[in-house]
Parts: structure tokens; sequence; C-alpha cells
């Protein structure tokens, strides 16, 4: 892919494509420079926009019309002729900018993955097909024989998802297990010996896979070629436009306590009360209350406090005083605070771990004994109710959160809380416990500076 | 209600080792003593088995086998005054085994196949990103019985009875047979853990190569229960059908162990507290209504022959499944009730990573004395628990024989785990180094044979 600057006229390559790209390889365009930061900033609106619907728990038919309508709000061109081009272009300038980091290929990958997956689910089952050859994916459909097998169990799993085997669906394709783990996950195939019998209208979820693992391998292949040489050649005119584009959309990742000084162990409790999001209160909370948290609420809760500012030390010394009232210091210096050192990138990969945001809390699933997740969508509504009367949410600001949980509007139930507990609006919406952590505290230190 | 009140008895299910020191020094009289365990691993571990089996073929003298496979295994030690000793690795089966004497450790974990030498990791760090990083690792599960702590009346925490046992037994059958009919897989090995629980190793090739996405997908296959400390619903069941494998589990295993066992094992309708957790899975209120009037007022009629505990759960069987009840969800009820209290309860994080350790057979339990001896899902029912040969007895065993002892490695023969190691070869690493074997040959002649294809264009 060639980039000039405005005078350069975009063309197509002559080849007809479909109309649903796999991104093989960057196509042989010219692009010219405005284009291709607009397209990629259109491009990460409905990105932007999925991982949104990911958030609020939409269902995929709820899902499978909000990326129809992104694309179409946001992938138009004037020319009929470029929206083609658009899609690729932009895909591979998104692809430079999410390609250097761990965190940001993760987002982009499963948004990218997202998108395919339901650009995919409105072609017509042809056009699929044709989509399946291209990525050589090698299985057949099963015989007629095979088929009447296992008929029985097939029908059963069909009903299981309130649907009816017709035969008119006959076409059931059988793969191993590992080739479809989502359909494995949630139990949507019928597994035998190993083999998964896949139907036609569940091939998206084969395909995906397939689209996931390459893209997953050019991403780390682009980043390479990005440090090793793109970077350097591009300092000048593509690098302020990549990292423009990577801060502007996601936001920061609250990775370095920056706007506030650390907290301090003594006050911890104090800004429990007065600046965390439900989801921490509540894990600050049972640890109090417990001396114990879950791996998973560990995790949670852990990498928000780094993220607040709490060092190491005091972080040690933290977990500490309530973990050894359940298990023993001992026991805690062996087994914990390796977690939470690892926490901190010191043991291990030595990676520094970033705060969990929204919609990766929205999207956890918590089990026995564990008080991780998101209050607004894991919590039973009764349960709710009590937590939020407890943080001093008044009657009518309640009923007004608990409409939003029950849209499924988990962040804005917590933006309102964050009003009703503030007094104050927050119009950003809240996208990130450390955000809303650091909201409350620029309102509350605005007021005691008001009082004095 | 009482939801506070049942989060409260919860409490201590959340930590394992954080019960009264007391109770543990009654069950093992004669302690846990680091110089028994020294002959222990002296004169009884399988050590070499151990190596045979994490080998898996490779340590043989066929050109296909892979002579570093072994070296780049973790293990991970936990010495006697909790030195933890993480990413320790061996190259032969006289290191490990000379290592394992020499530090006696009170716990070996195992840990995943590295892509370097795990000992050696710092000196591929600098080579970049991703050069250490784990490649191989058995399917492990992992089920404890404090999970289940919500639903079992005799004991909780680390406590286990025969009473409530048997709910380990059922999830192995219903873990073991999805293992091997819907997943395919052939070389299991199930383990007493020592104390609370079981652990499951499947070691196919092809378990051993999924990656994580992958064991999270069959780890979220086995997931039924649903939810979290802070909502109601424990399990969820919808649609108009349930899922084969759910189907299967219920009614060849779940469903005669509820009503022929568990019902009355742990007195599931006893009184108040314990009925109205099952009438609150009843969504309907005029059900539950009925249901609570009867059980309240009529004290007296219950004291007939019948169980209480079955009287009832008939009762509530038959206003859930009547004519009168259209609803499908209702009918559903019943199942869920039975799911809920029956249902294994998989430690979903040991199985989701390739990299999470687990305690090796054989080990010692250093709370309770007991060996982590190997059950066999074949006739998992008759496995107790409470009679594991702990580390006293088998001591105890070894000096009464001790006169008579013959030169080589025969002790096993003669102690009381002489059995679980040879069920352990017998059953599990003679047919799994007879499929390693074969697929080392296999794998090599392709390879061989698509070098001589491309040498002759």
């Amino acid at each position: 892919m060639e980039i000039f600057p405005s005078q350069g006229k975009a063309f197509a390559a002559d080849d007809v494509v479909p109309a649903l790209p796999l991104y093989g390889s960057a196509p042989p365009l010219e692009v010219r420079l405005e284009d291709f930061e607009l397209f990629a900033i259109d491009r990460l609106r409905v990105l932007k926009g999925i991982s949104d619907g990911l958030s609020r728990g939409k269902k995929p038919d709820e899902m499978e019309d909000l990326v129809v309508n992104l694309w179409k709000a946001n992938m138009r061109h004037p020319q009929a002729s470029e929206v083609l081009n658009k899609d690729i272009i932009s895909h591979f300038v998104l692809r430079l900018v999410y390609c250097r980091t761990e965190e940001l290929r993760k987002w982009f990958l499963s948004m990218e993955t997202t998108l395919f997956r339901y650009r995919f689910r409105r072609e017509t089952s042809e056009v699929q097909r044709a989509l399946m050859a291209e990525f050589d994916i090698p299985y057949k459909a099963v015989s007629i024989a095979e088929y009447e097998s296992v008929k029985e169990k097939l029908s059963q799993v069909a009903r299981s998802m309130g649907q009816s085997l017709s035969s008119a669906d006959a076409i059931f394709y059988k793969v191993p297990f590992e080739e479809v783990p989502e359909l494995v996950a949630s139990r949507r195939v019928f597994i035998q010996k190993g083999y998964a019998y896949v139907a036609m209208n569940q091939i998206v979820s084969l395909v995906v896979t397939q689209f996931r693992s390459n893209i997953s391998r050019a991403l780390v292949l682009t980043n390479r070629k990005w440090t090793s040489t793109i970077g350097e050649q591009e300092k000048d005119r593509l690098m302020p436009i990549v990292e423009a584009l990577s801060v502007s959309y996601l936001g920061p990742d609250y990775s370095q306590p920056t706007e506030f000084e650390e907290i301090s162990l003594k006050d911890i409790d104090q800004v429990a009360k007065s600046s965390f999001p439900l989801c921490m209160r509540h894990l600050f909370d049972k640890l109090r209350e417990d001396h114990h948290l879950k791996h998973g609420g560990r995790m949670q809760l852990g990498l928000f406090l780094k993220g607040v500012g709490l060092n190491l030390d005091d972080a040690l010394s933290f977990w500490k005083a309530e973990f050894s009232r359940k298990v023993g210091a001992e026991r805690f210096d062996k087994e914990y605070a390796y977690g939470i050192r690892h926490n901190y990138g010191k043991e291990g990969k030595r990676t520094d771990y970033t705060p969990y945001s929204c919609q990766k809390i929205i999207s956890s699933t918590p089990g026995v004994g564990d008080h991780h997740g998101c209050p607004y969508r894991h919590f039973s509504e009764e349960n709710l109710r009590a937590a939020l009367g407890k943080m001093g949410v008044g009657n009518r600001a309640l009923e007004d959160v608990i409409d939003k949980v029950r849209n499924r509007h988990y962040q804005l139930a917590c933006t309102l809380t964050f009003e009703a507990v503030h007094g104050s609006s927050c119009d950003a919406g809240i996208n990130h416990p450390n955000q809303y952590f650091s909201d409350s505290q620029k309102i509350l230190n605005s007021k005691v500076k008001q009082l004095s | 209600m009482t939801r506070e009140e049942a989060e409260d008895s919860r409490d201590d299910m959340l930590i394992d080792g954080c019960e009264p020191q007391q109770r543990l020094d009654n069950a093992v009289p004669d302690g846990f003593d680091p110089n028994y365990l020294k002959v222990y691993y002296g004169k009884l571990f399988p050590h070499a088995d151990i190596f045979k089996w994490m080998s898996y073929g490779n340590d043989g003298k066929h050109p296909g086998c892979d002579q570093s496979y072994f070296g780049r295994r973790e293990f991970s030690f936990t010495l006697d005054n909790d030195i933890y000793l993480r990413f320790q690795s061996f190259n032969s089966a006289s290191e490990l085994e000379n290592s394992i004497k020499e530090k006696c450790p009170f716990k070996i974990d195992i840990g995943p196949v590295y892509t370097v030498d795990p000992a050696k990791r710092h000196a591929y760090a600098q080579a970049g990103e991703n050069v250490f990083t784990p490649v191989e690792r058995e399917l492990v599960f992992d089920i404890d019985i404090t999970d289940y702590d919500d639903i079992r009346y005799c004991c909780s925490g680390a406590d286990v009875c025969l009473d409530c046992w048997p709910l380990m037994t059922i999830a192995i059958k219903v873990i073991d047979t999805a293992l091997r009919d819907d997943f395919g897989f052939n070389h299991i090995l199930w383990v007493y853990s020592g104390r609370r629980g079981v652990h499951c190793w499947v070691c196919d090739g092809k378990a051993r190569r999924l990656n994580n996405e992958q064991r999270a997908a069959i780890a979220d296959y086995f997931r039924l229960y649903k939810g979290n400390e802070n909502s109601n619903k424990k399990v969820s069941l919808v649609g108009p059908a349930l899922h084969p494998f759910l189907v299967r589990s219920y009614i060849d295993v779940l469903k005669d162990f509820f009503e022929e066992k568990l019902l009355r094992s742990q007195n599931l309708f006893s009184n108040e507290e314990r009925y109205e957790k099952i009438l609150e899975m009843i969504p309907d209120e005029s059900i539950t209504s009925e249901l609570r009037g009867k059980w309240q007022e009529n004290r007296r009629s219950s004291i007939s022959k019948e169980d209480i505990n079955v009287v009832r759960w008939e009762q509530v069987k038959h206003l859930l499944q009547s004519g009168k009840q259209k609803a499908q969800g209702l009918r559903r009820c019943v199942e869920e009730i039975v799911f809920s209290f029956t249902y294994p309860r998989l430690d979903m994080e040991v199985s989701r990573h390739m990299n999470h350790l687990l305690k090796a057979p054989f080990c010692v339990h250093p709370k309770t004395g007991r060996v982590c001896v190997p059950i066999d899902p074949n006739h998992c029912e008759e496995f107790d628990p409470t009679s594991v040969p702990t580390l006293s007895k088998l001591l105890g065993e070894l000096n009464m024989m001790g006169g008579l002892r013959a030169e080589g490695d025969n002790e096993w023969d003669r102690s009381s785990i002489g059995k679980s190691v040879s069920y352990f070869r017998s059953s599990f690493l003679q047919p799994l180094l007879k499929s390693c074997k074969e697929e080392i040959e296999s794998s090599y002649g392709a390879k061989v044979q698509q070098s001589k294809n491309s040498m002759s264009w």
C-alpha cells in the first residue's frame, strides 16, 4: 500500500473481490494522506461502537443490527467503487495503529473479529461457501448415513438453543472440536469422540476462528516490521497520525497513576468510601469482612489499587494485613505475595499489568465464591438495591439506575450512580473504574478547595 | 431473608488450611514427620514411573524421540520451611530422583513443558518476547469439596466424610464419561488430592497441545453453575431441551444419585432453612406457598415411615410436573434443583491456562499425611478417602517387613500403596506409553516421507 500526499489519485485493482475482504495482504493501492486518517477514524467509530455494544452485554441478534447500522453510518463512500477500498485501507491503517502493544492488539483483534463475524452472518450461503473456500477450510459435509445416525442428538442440540432441525439444514460439517472453541464453550454443538457437528448456520464460528488467527499472526508481524523499519522511516509522516489514533479512541489505560500523588494506607478506607466505584467498593468491603478474596477479585481490586496509586510495598502490607487474619502471614507470603508482585511486574513475565476496564469487568464471569465482576450486571436486583442504598443513592436515582440495568446499560447505570453520589454530572460517562476514581477525586478536591 | 446468613455460613469455604490446627493434629496422631517423608521418597515414591510418564515416550531410542522433552518440563518444590522453588528442571530420571531425595519437598507440583529449559529461562529473556513460553501441558481439572459448601450439611471447609464424598464420585463419573465419549480422550488419570478433592490429568497428545482458548472452551462446556455470591440463580437451564451431554449426565448419574442418596444423606428437606433454599429456586409463588404451607402445618402427618426428605421431594416434583404446569420453565425446575445439588463444580482457573501448576500424584498431603493415590474411574464409588494410606501407616508397614527385605525396588508390592502403583502402571502408564510410541513413530515416518518427497523434486 502506497501512501501519497493529497494530489495522488486513488484507484482500485481490477480484480473482482468479494464484498467481505479477508485482509490477507495489503492491497496495491495508492492512498491519499487525508484518506489514510479519515478512513481510519471512520473504522474506529465502528469498532468503538462494537466495543460499547459488547460491554452492554448485547445479544447476538442485537449485535448484528448494531454492526450493520454502524457500518452503514460510517463506512460509506460517495463513490460506490471506493467502498471496498475504504474497508481495506482503513483496516490496514488500524493494524499499524493497534499492533504496537499486547493490550492494543487484543482489543483490535477482538473488535475486528466481532465485526467480521456479523458481516459474515449477513452474507448469503453461496458467498459464505466461497469465503470458506478462500480460507481453505478442508472439511466436508457429513454423509446422509452418518447424519441419520446422529440425527436425534443434533435435534436435541438444536432444541436446546430454541431452534428446530429441519431437513433443510441437514448440512453438517464434522470438525475436530478444537476448531470451534466458542461453539464447544456454549454447548451449541453435538460432540462425539472428539468431533463437533457444526451446522451450516454455525459455519461462521469455524471461519471466525480462522480469521482471528490470521489477523493475530499478522498483527505480530506488523509490529515487528513497525519497530524494525516503518516506524523509523515514517517518524515524521505517519507516526504522529498513528500515535494520535491509538490514544484518542481507546482512552488512557490507567497503568500509571499520574494525576494524584500516591495514596497511603491510612487514607485507603476513606477514599474507598468516597471515590471507589461499586465494583471496587464491594470487593474492598468483602476483603475487609472476609479477609480473603478469590483470584478474580484479587486481580480486579489489586490492579485497580495499583492504578489508584498504591505502591507495591503498601499493596503488600495492605493485602497481608487482611489475608493473614484468615490464612496466616506465612501462607500469605508463600502463596499470595507472588501474585501481587506479579501484578506490579516484579515476577514471571514482568509485564506491568494494566487495571481492568469496564468492558473487561462486565464481560467477566464470576462463579461460586466470587465477588468480582460488574455489580450492575452480576448482582441480583435485590442485592444491587441494597448495595446502592449503602452507597447513599437516594430513591429516585436508585430507580433510574435499576432502569438502566434492566436495559443492560451497565456503564450508564454506573454513571448515574456516580452522579447521585457526587451530586454533579459526569458527561463523559464511566468507562473505567480508575476513571471513576479520578473523576471523583477531582470533584472532591475542588469542593475542599472551595471550602478553604 | 437469609442471604446474608447463607453467605456468612459460607465464609469458611473460601480458603483451605485455615482451620484450627488442633483438629488436624488429631487426624494424624503420629504427625507428618519430614523424616518419614525422607524414607517415603527413598523407598516408596515411584520416581521412575513419574519420569516415564512425563517423558511421553521421548526417553526412547527411536530417532523421532525429542531428547530435550523431559528437561523442558517445570517441576516446582515446596520445602519444609515454606520455601517455594519454582522452575526446577531435570535431564534424566536419576536427576529427578536425586533431587527429590535430597530436597525432600513437602509438595511437588508439575507445570507445563516450555519452549526452553525453564531453569535457564533468564538466559533466554534477552532474546525477545515469547522465547520462554509453555508449549505443552496436560489438560487438568481440579474439583474441590469446599466449592459445595452451600449444599452439604455434614461438613464444611476442608472436612470430608462419607456422606459428602459421593459428590466427588459422581463428579468423576460425569466428567470422565464426557472426556472419553464427547472429546475422544483416552489417557485420563484421576488422583485423590490428599484431603478434600480430586485432580484429573488428561494426557493424550491432542490434549497436551491444546491452547488456552481451547482449554477454556472445554472447561466452559462443563460449566453449568452460573451466578456468583451476589446473584440468586445458581443453575439456569433455558431452552426447550437440554444439550445431549447434560441429558446423559442427568439420566445416567445425577437423578438417581440425588433421589437415592443425597436427599437422605444430606437431609435436604429436614428443616425450614434447608427447604427454603430449594423453594427459592422455584420462580412461582403460588407453588412455593402451597408447599411451604404443607410443610409448616403438617408436622404430625409427616411422622410416617417414609423419609421426610423423600416425601417432600415427591411433593415438589408432583406440583412442578403436574399437567397444570404448562410453562416449560417450571417443569425444568426439577432438573435445575437436581443439577444445583449434584452437578460437578470445577475450579475453572486451573483448567483454563497451560501454566497452572498441579500437585503431582503420589505426593503426601502435608496436613493429612495421606498419599495422593490414583482413583480408578470405573470403580470410583469404591474409593474411600478415609482409608487412603497415610505416611505413618506406610512407614509402619516398612518397619514390619524390614527384616524380610529383598534386594530391589519391590517394597510397593507389600505395602498398602502397592495396589495404587500397579493400577497407575497397568491401567494408565502402559497404554499411554504404547500410544506415545505409535505417535512418535508415525509422525517421524511422515516427516521422513516428506523430506524424501522434497528431495526427489
